[in-house]
């Protein structure tokens, strides 16, 4: 235990002073090339630690899934099938089903979650119970996803009608008259797609409060008293100046959301397994993993990497929006 | 987020506001809407949490007989059952110092590489600069799960495979996407002016980064530190893999977790129990670290 | 690293020569592994990982060495990728008798042959069980540490008690049923909801029913793909189901579906009761309402009866197989010691488990003693059939019936799907 806690404080210590070393130490040695390439040489220096993780972490698997996508099933000895597992998946209903329920997640998760949490980053800066209020948005996220599945189990839970209701849920509706309904269970298509996502708004919408109130910080007071000064309502201000202010890292925040909403599987898993029309693409994949189809499953991965390409797309826009602003 | 001001005059600084008794009493109804709004939200968000907080109270036998709200009425039946459990669990306390042990580092080290990274994506001109960054961003939806075989199979040729290093450097890799994408927008929306200031006075990249870019910088490296520690404390998957196969004791709290359930889901309710205690560590960080939400330190920079 | 194994190397040889002096040549001592380590991977957590660490507790004391035991539902994922890369536990559950062939054929397993007494562990096991542990090469690759008897049909004594004269056919039970009702509201009671594996409850069922309406025979050929799903034989079980059980189940089919199966047996209970009886296995006594019940006073059970008289007396049942990986002469002396009465008991004596070496004595109720007997008794036994088809067929079996039970897809549907994905799971590359 002690050696191990050695190597810890070693690594905590040693690690950041490592790399303020290694900065310091390549920047001698770039100093010494001519102007015009130190320019060209310094950056690489700087990126080098953050290309090498991952390069070997993310890339260099993500090679070998792309070319695992053309293979066949068997992990001993894959045979090439070129387009074969990409056949199978768009002419299959459970993944062409779970592609629609992606896209549903994806607008909707973002639209909450950077909505709600928009509003909450916005609205607390002005009340003096901030940390309580910010606190308990967060609470959601620091709960382990398995504590998670458990919450809403029980708020979701489903007697039936005439029983005494266990579920938070049914209970609430049950007191103004309406039956309970499972929720999870739901054979109404899209009633628990709905269910699973607000779990995800409930536990993500506290990530874009904390990113955008650290912006909304750093708004400059004076320009919101400008605007008050001029005679601004506060509807106006925010349209204004706190909004456009915030573009940037709401752009953040929503690239973030929509990829976290591609990758959803967690809540989905736990609580329904995709039944009821609930099935996710990241779940599929799963899915296709645990049957030993591993052709199949990179062919779902590489899916969901295209599928974020217009997002890719969309933040190049905006870095070069960015850079021409300032 | 940026501090650059939108392009409209600023008014005399000794102006006088004048506020009109008019806008007076729209202002007190407004601030009643916005304490509804915010207390009503406040209680929404926590309704599942106190549900589960309550729950955890109760004897097991209850749990999947009556609501958790009718805990409320006599006959009161609480115990402290579940937790006590939870805590007598044989390697708790070493679970909850692995957690430790593989959360810390975790964070710190992604958080020093990104902000090289950020800073160069930010602050230095070199061709293929947006596309590497937008790569870099889209590594963020590479699934997890894809990446284990190839990984594990490398730590087990040199060897790591069961020691603290390969989950140190696992979650370095995973959690670098967003920790650059964070870092690089907060800093790449700083002024200007302030880095052309630094080299008129002489400061070359190392300088600038040093005293310009990090110290302005602290809330989003708070905000990063409160995320990265909250998923590397959560995660049981790469712990599971990377270490769980070659050397269990040093699973974290997550798979203590776990394990209070059996293979049938039988036990459930300790879960309960177990997620608060989990959750008192993730949240003692989020406290410490808010302070660093502090406004105007953007415009201390701009005026000074 | 290197400098530190030429440091040791000499010293190894000088140990293992002097073991090697101690000892007769060929025969592994016990005592030779004080201070080793073997590394467990299961999927038993909760009161299961209590009670294993129990079993094997007498082993640790009397060899000195020491068992790490890591639990997780992830079991698949973490072995499939173990064995991709090379990083295996000395043992391990596994998740199945399909998947130990598969492991079998990868080289992954190591032979049991020369680590256990094949012919003791022969004697003492009922042979489907020892079958099931059999790689494609007829060499066994993995022991039962436990067992279980599914199809048991559980009642509350109080509302009627059908220990003296327990429905011999399906068409009796239902008679029974019906006569004995009283304020009852339904027959049955069925719960299919669970996290992720939802729908195997409702499995159970149709193996059940497939059993005792169309034989062993073609219950083999069912598991494995050689009859399809639509065939009539096969077809007849899932109108049994949808008829008599789903027609007559507590709460409908929502409650049925959304029900989660720990708790579906709860309202034997309740008064007025909710249903007069409840099909689940022999493991149901620790869970939910029956844990905290009194066996025999609140709860007792009559095995699934006879449907079609040519297949009498046939027993459906599931157990937990366990495999080695790495041969070491620990995880040997383990696996030795887990497949012998004594460790088995251990486990058996605190309930919800059923031992698979037939001389297991430590039966803590009457209920359980009875599991046991109908599984040491059975005239012809067959192991779960979704644990013995491809993962993907179990898959698609689990969320057909849960497509069937909440009344999302008609039985033409579900058949019509399952044919597909047989179909398409069967197929070896």
């Amino acid at each position: 235990m002690d050696s191990q806690l050695l190597t810890a404080i070693e690594v905590v210590v040693g690690v950041p002073a490592a790399l303020v070393g290694y900065i310091w130490l390549t920047e001698r040695i770039v100093t010494l090339a001519p102007p015009k390439w130190q320019k060209r040489i310094r950056p690489w220096f700087w990126l080098g630690p953050a290309l090498g993780f991952l390069g070997f972490f993310l890339v260099y698997p993500t090679i070998g899934t792309i070319i695992r996508s053309f293979q066949s099933r068997s992990p001993l000895r894959p045979r090439w099938v070129g387009l074969d597992n990409y056949k199978w998946f768009f002419t299959n209903d459970a993944a062409l089903g779970a592609l629609l329920n992606n896209v549903v997640w994806l607008v909707m998760l973002t639209v909450f979650t950077v909505g709600l949490g928009l509003v909450v980053a916005v609205l607390v800066d002005r009340v003096r119970y901030e940390p309580w209020a910010k606190s308990i948005l967060f609470l959601p996220l620091a709960i382990s996803m398995v504590a998670a599945g458990v919450i809403w189990k029980f708020m979701y839970d489903f007697r039936p009608p005439g029983q005494p209701q266990t579920g938070t849920v049914n209970a609430v509706i049950g007191t103004v008259g309406l039956g309970p309904v499972a929720w999870l269970q739901s054979p109404t298509f899209g009633v628990s797609t709905f269910a699973l996502i607000a779990v995800m708004v409930w536990m993500w919408t506290g990530f874009a409060m904390v990113i955008i109130s650290a912006a909304v910080k750093g708004i400059d007071p004076e320009l919101l008293e400008a605007a008050r000064l001029d005679g601004a309502g506060e509807w106006q201000v925010f349209r204004r100046v706190t909004f456009p202010l915030l573009g940037p890292t709401l752009a953040v925040v929503s690239t973030t959301m929509v990829i976290t909403s591609l990758k959803t599987f967690d809540i989905v898993y736990t609580l329904t397994n995709g039944n009821y029309d609930t099935e996710v693409i990241a779940n599929l994949m799963i899915k296709q993993m645990s049957f030993g189809e591993y052709g199949r499953a990179s062919a779902v991965a590489v899916v969901l990497l295209l599928a974020i390409i217009p997002v890719m797309a969309f933040n190049i826009r905006q870095f070069r929006a960015q850079e021409s602003v300032r | 987020m940026t501090a650059t001001a939108p392009s409209r005059p600023l008014p005399h600084p000794l102006a006088v506001p004048a506020t009109p008794r008019a806008n007076r009493r729209p202002r007190r109804a407004g601030r009643i809407v916005l304490h509804l709004v915010v207390v009503g939200l406040m209680v929404l968000w926590a309704i599942p949490t106190i549900g589960l907080l309550v729950s955890s109270f109760r004897p097991s036998s209850e749990l999947s007989a009556s609501g958790w709200w009718t805990a409320f009425a006599p006959p009161y039946h609480f115990t402290m059952e579940n937790y006590s459990q939870v805590i007598n669990q044989s390697g708790i306390g070493r679970a909850f110092l692995n957690s430790l042990f593989i959360a810390i580092p975790a964070t710190i080290i992604p958080i020093a590489v990104a902000a090289f990274a950020a800073y160069a994506f930010s602050w230095m001109e070199f061709p293929g600069r947006d596309v590497l960054f937008v790569v870099v961003v889209g590594l963020l939806v590479v699934p997890l799960q894809t990446t284990l075989i190839p990984i594990l199979r490398a730590f087990a040729e040199w060897g790591i495979t069961g020691e603290f290093l390969a989950v140190w450097l696992a979650h370095t890799g995973y959690g670098l996407p967003f920790a650059v994408y964070l870092l690089r927008n907060f800093m790449g929306s700083l002024p200007k002016s302030l880095f052309e200031s630094a080299a008129i006075d002489g400061a070359n990249h190392v300088t600038a980064f040093f005293r310009v870019a990090l110290p302005l910088c602290v809330p989003a490296i708070a905000a990063l530190a409160i995320f990265q520690f909250l998923f590397v404390w959560n995660d049981l998957l790469v712990a599971l893999i990377y270490i769980g196969l070659a050397k269990p004791d040093r699973l974290p709290l997550t798979a203590t977790m776990a394990n209070l359930v059996n293979s049938l889901g039988g036990g459930w309710y300790l879960l309960a129990a177990a997620a608060f205690l989990s959750m008192l560590v993730p949240l003692l960080i989020f406290f410490t670290l808010q302070r660093y939400f502090i406004r105007g330190i953007i415009g201390g920079a701009v005026k000074g | 690293m290197s400098r530190l194994m030429r440091t040791l190397a000499p010293l190894a040889a000088l140990g293992l020569v002097a073991a090697g002096c101690s000892s007769s040549p060929g025969e592994k001592e016990d005592g030779d592994i004080r201070g080793d380590e073997v590394v467990v991977v299961g999927t038993w957590g909760g009161d299961e990982q209590e009670a294993f660490l129990a079993m094997v507790k007498p082993w640790e004391e009397q060899t000195g060495a020491k068992v790490k035991y890591t639990g997780t539902r992830d079991l698949n994922t973490l072995l499939s990728t173990g064995i991709a890369s090379g990083q295996l536990p000395d043992l391990a559950g596994l998740p199945g008798p399909g998947q130990l062939i598969e492991y079998a054929e990868a080289g992954a397993l190591v032979p049991l042959s020369d680590v256990l007494d094949i012919d003791t562990y022969t004697a003492e096991t009922a042979p489907a069980l020892v079958e099931l542990g059999k790689g494609s090469d007829g060499e066994i690759y993995g022991v039962f540490i436990k067992a279980a008897v599914k199809g048991l049909i559980w009642y509350n004594p109080s509302l009627h008690d059908y220990s003296a004269n327990p429905p011999s056919t399906w068409d009796d039970l239902l008679e029974q049923g019906e006569a004995n009702k009283g304020s009852a509201e339904a027959l049955w009671c069925v719960g299919i909801e669970s996290g992720a594996a939802s729908g195997w409850p409702a499995t159970d069922w149709i193996e059940d029913l497939v059993l005792r309406t169309a034989g062993p025979d073609v219950y083999t050929q069912w598991y494995r793909g050689e009859v399809k799903w639509s065939d009539p034989r096969i077809r007849e079980a899932f109108e049994i189901y949808v008829e008599d059980v789903l027609g007559n189940t507590y709460g409908g089919l929502q409650t049925a579906a959304a029900t989660n199966f720990e708790v579906a047996g709860d309202p034997l209970f309740a008064d007025p009761p909710g249903c007069v009886f409840h099909h689940q296995a022999s493991f149901i006594t620790g869970l939910g309402g029956f844990k905290d019940a009194q066996a025999g006073t609140d709860y007792d059970f009559f095995p699934f009866p006879d449907i079609n008289a040519q297949y009498a007396g046939a027993v459906e049942g599931a157990g937990d197989l366990f495999g080695m990986f790495n041969d070491t002469p620990a995880a040997r002396s383990l696996m030795r010691y887990l497949v012998t009465a004594e460790a088995q008991n251990i486990w058996v004596q605190r309930g919800g488990a059923l031992s698979a070496n037939k001389n297991a004595t430590g039966y803590p109720d009457d209920i359980s003693a009875r599991s046991a007997e109908i599984l040491a008794n059975a005239q012809s036994f067959v192991f779960d059939a979704s644990d013995l088809m491809p993962q993907a067929m179990n898959d698609a079996f689990w969320r057909g019936m849960v497509a069937l039970t909440s009344g999302s897809a008609s039985l033409d549907e579900v058949l019509a799907d399952l044919d597909k994905a047989q179909a398409d799971a069967y197929t070896s590359s």
